[in-house]
C-alpha cells in the first residue's frame, strides 16, 4: 500500500511501444514496481467495419472479416459465411468444407506461431521469432496458391470458398505437415526448459476456471485455466464431426500453461490437417445455385442467363430472408461469432462483430492487479491481443 | 430440437414470471424478450439455476430500429458450456431512459456495455465506468445509430502551422453516393434455400437461353 500523502505514479504505457502489440495505450496506476489499477485505452485502430458492413452488400463485407485478426483472416471471413449461409438455408458442399477447415487450421498454425514467438520476444528470446516468420512465410505462400492473396484472401465466402484448389497444392500442403512438427520441437527446446521463459511466465496472472467464464474468456485462455472447452468439439461446424482431435487444457491458468496449450493445439492442427488431406472429398466448391455463386466463366460466354446472373450479383447481390443469428466459430484466438440480422434486403441490417480478444482485453486490470510491472508486459503477450478485432 | 429450445423459453417465463415478454425460436436459436424491471432478475436466473447455468455472457449489442418508438434493442448473447447451449435476451429501450447494468451479473459486461454506449448511446445505471471505448477522445455522436451519416462530421489532418493534429468538418472530395440495387425482379428476392432433391423425370427440363 501507499503511505498516507503519496500520489501513486500514474504511467503511460503506449501507444507506440512494441510489447502493446499494436495501439495499446495502457494507464498504470503504479506502487513502486506493482501495478495498482490498469485502465487499458482501445480504439485507436477503430475504423467502423460494423457501420461500413452495413453499407455493403453481403458479398462485398466479406473483405472486412479479413482485416479483423489479419494474423488468421480466414478464420473470420468463416464465421461471417457461416451465419449467411445460416440464414440462407444452405450449407457449402462436403469438399468445400474439408477446404475450409484446412485453411481454418492454417490459420491456427500461423496465428500461435506469431503469438508464442511474440510472448517469446515480449519476455527476452528474439531467436523464435525469426524461426516462427520463416514458417509463417510458406503456410502464407499456401494462402497465395488458393486465393492470390497473401493475408486479405476474401476466400471463404458465403456458399463455400471461392476457387478450388489449383493442382500440386495439396501434395506440398502434404509435405509442409512432414516437416513442421520438427520445427515445433525446435520451438520448444528454445522455450519450454528454459529457465529465464519459465521464471517470466509461470505463476504469472493465474486465472480461475469461474473468473475465466466471468470475465467471458474463450480459447486457449480458457483451456489454459483448465477447462475442455472447444466449439469445433462441443458445437461442431463443417466437417469438423468427421475428424479426430484432442483439446488440450492447462492445469494452472497461468501465462506458462496458455503457451503450453498453444503448442499442443499447433500439433493438434497438423493431425487435423493431415486428415483433411486424406479425406479430401472431390467434387464442387461452391453452392451450384447461381442465384447466390456466380457462374463458370466459359459459361457467360455462351449463356445469356449466366451473364444476367453474373450481373445480378456483382451489382445487386442476393437478398437474405431477416432473420438473425449469431454463429460462432472457434478462431485462434477464442470464440469468433458474428451477430447477423438481416432484413430481407441485399444488405445486412446489423452486423455485430464479437471479437474474443475484446473480452480477453477487459481482464486486464482484473488480471494485473498486484503483478510487477514487467508481467504486465507478459500477461498482455499470452492473451493473444490483435488490434483489428479488438477496435474492429 | 426447436421443440426443446420452447420447453426451455417456456421454462424461463414460469421461473420468472411477468418478465419475460415473448419467446422466439428461428433458425434454431432461442430468444427471450424481457422488460427493463426484469432483465437482471432473468439475467441472475439462467446464470445459477441447475438446468441453465449461463455462465457466459458472451456479447451485448444492440440494434437500432428508428422507426420504432423505442428503438433501440439492447441484445445479450448467453452460453451455457454446461448444458451446451445458448440464448439470447433482448430487451427494447429509447435513448433516454436507462437500462439496467449487467455488469453486476457478468463482470464482462463492464466494456460490452461500454461499447454499446459509445456507438448507441444507450444508458446504463450503475455502471461502474461509462465511458466512451472505441471512438476518439471528445467524440460527438453515436456513430452505429441509423441517423449517423457513413462519412461522420469531423475529419482530422496534421497542420503544418499549428504543428499538431486539427479537426475540421468532413470535406468530400466527391459527393456520397449510395446506389439504390433493388430490383423490382423476382428472381434475386427469394434465393432456393437448401438445395431441392432432384425432380423426376417428368419435370420439364428448363430452357437455358
Amino acid at each position: 500500500m501507499a503511505e498516507p500523502g503519496v500520489k501513486p505514479l500514474t504511467l503511460n504505457f503506449g501507444p507506440q511501444h512494441p510489447a502493446a502489440h499494436g495501439v495499446l495505450r495502457l494507464v498504470l496506476d503504479m506502487d513502486g514496481e506493482i501495478i495498482e489499477r490498469a485502465d487499458p485505452h482501445i480504439g485507436l485502430l477503430h475504423r467502423g467495419t460494423e457501420k461500413l458492413i452495413e453499407y455493403k452488400t453481403y458479398l462485398q463485407a466479406v473483405p472486412y472479416f479479413d482485416r479483423l485478426d489479419y494474423v488468421a483472416p480466414m478464420n473470420q471471413e468463416h464465421a461471417f459465411a457461416l451465419a449467411v449461409e445460416k440464414l440462407l438455408g444452405i450449407t457449402a458442399p462436403p469438399r468445400a468444407q474439408y477446404i475450409r477447415v484446412l485453411y481454418c487450421e492454417i490459420g491456427r498454425l500461423l496465428n500461435h506461431l506469431l503469438n508464442i514467438a511474440a510472448y517469446a520476444l515480449d519476455i527476452g528470446a528474439i531467436t523464435p521469432f525469426f524461426w516462427a516468420f520463416e514458417e509463417r512465410e510458406k503456410m502464407m505462400e499456401f494462402y497465395e496458391r488458393a486465393s492470390g492473396a497473401r493475408m486479405h484472401a476474401a476466400y471463404f465466402r458465403p456458399g463455400g470458398v471461392h476457387q478450388d484448389l489449383p493442382a500440386g497444392l495439396i501434395e506440398d500442403i502434404g509435405r509442409f505437415c512432414d516437416t513442421f512438427p520438427r520445427h515445433v520441437d525446435h520451438l520448444e527446446e528454445l522455450l519450454t526448459e528454459n529457465r529465464i521463459f519459465r521464471q517470466r511466465s509461470v505463476d504469472i496472472g493465474i486465472v480461475s476456471i469461474e473468473d475465466a467464464l466471468d470475465w467471458g474468456f474463450t480459447g486457449p485462455m480458457l483451456r489454459g485455466s483448465g477447462m475442455a472447452w472447444d466449439l469445433r468439439k462441443a458445437q461442431p461446424y463443417e466437417c469438423y464431426e468427421a475428424l479426430e482431435f484432442d483439446i488440450p487444457v492447462g492445469k494452472n491458468g497461468d501465462c506458462f500453461d496458455r503457451y503450453l496449450v498453444r503448442v499442443e493445439e499447433m500439433r493438434q492442427s497438423i493431425h487435423i490437417m493431415r486428415q483433411c488431406l486424406e479425406q479430401m472429398p472431390a467434387g464442387p466448391v461452391v453452392v451450384q445455385d447461381h442465384k447466390l455463386t456466380p457462374p463458370r466463366r466459359a459459361e457467360m460466354k455462351t449463356s445469356m442467363e449466366a451473364l444476367i446472373h453474373h450481373f445480378k450479383l456483382y451489382t445487386e447481390g442476393y437478398h437474405v430472408p431477416a432473420g438473425e443469428t449469431y454463429t460462432a466459430v472457434e478462431a485462434p484466438k477464442g470464440e469468433f461469432a458474428v451477430y447477423l440480422v438481416a432484413d430481407g434486403t441485399n444488405r445486412p441490417y446489423r452486423c455485430k462483430i464479437r471479437a474474443p480478444g475484446f473480452a480477453h482485453l477487459a481482464a486486464m486490470d482484473f488480471m494485473c492487479r498486484g503483478h510487477m510491472l514487467a508481467d504486465s508486459v507478459a500477461i498482455l503477450g499470452s492473451m493473444d491481443i490483435v488490434f483489428g478485432e479488438v477496435d474492429r | 430440437m426447436n421443440q426443446a429450445l420452447h420447453d426451455f423459453g417456456d421454462y424461463v417465463a414460469t421461473a420468472v414470471p411477468r418478465h419475460v415478454l415473448s419467446i422466439e425460436v428461428a433458425t434454431d436459436e432461442l430468444a427471450v424478450r424481457v422488460d427493463r424491471e426484469g432483465l437482471l432478475r432473468v439475467l441472475t436466473f439462467l446464470r445459477d439455476d441447475q438446468n441453465s447455468q449461463f455462465k457466459q455472457l458472451m456479447d451485448v449489442t444492440a440494434v437500432d430500429h428508428p422507426d420504432r418508438e423505442e428503438r433501440f434493442d439492447i441484445v445479450y448473447n448467453l452460453l451455457s458450456p454446461k448444458q451446451n447451449q445458448r440464448i439470447r435476451v433482448k430487451l427494447a429501450t429509447d435513448d433516454s431512459t436507462p437500462v439496467p447494468t449487467a455488469s453486476g451479473v457478468f463482470r464482462s459486461a463492464t466494456w460490452f456495455e461500454r461499447e454499446v454506449w459509445d456507438l448507441f448511446g444507450v444508458v446504463f445505471s450503475d455502471h461502474p465506468d461509462l465511458r466512451r471505448i472505441l471512438t476518439d477522445y471528445g467524440f460527438e455522436g453515436h456513430p452505429l445509430r441509423k441517423d449517423f451519416p457513413l462519412t461522420g462530421y469531423v475529419e482530422v489532418r496534421y497542420d503544418e502551422d499549428q504543428k499538431r493534429v486539427i479537426y475540421e468538418p468532413v470535406k468530400l472530395q466527391q459527393e456520397f453516393r449510395t446506389f439504390d440495387f433493388m430490383s423490382p425482379w423476382e428472381g434475386m428476392l427469394q434465393p432456393r434455400g437448401p438445395e431441392p432433391a432432384p425432380e423426376s423425370d417428368t419435370a420439364p427440363a428448363e430452357e437455358k437461353g
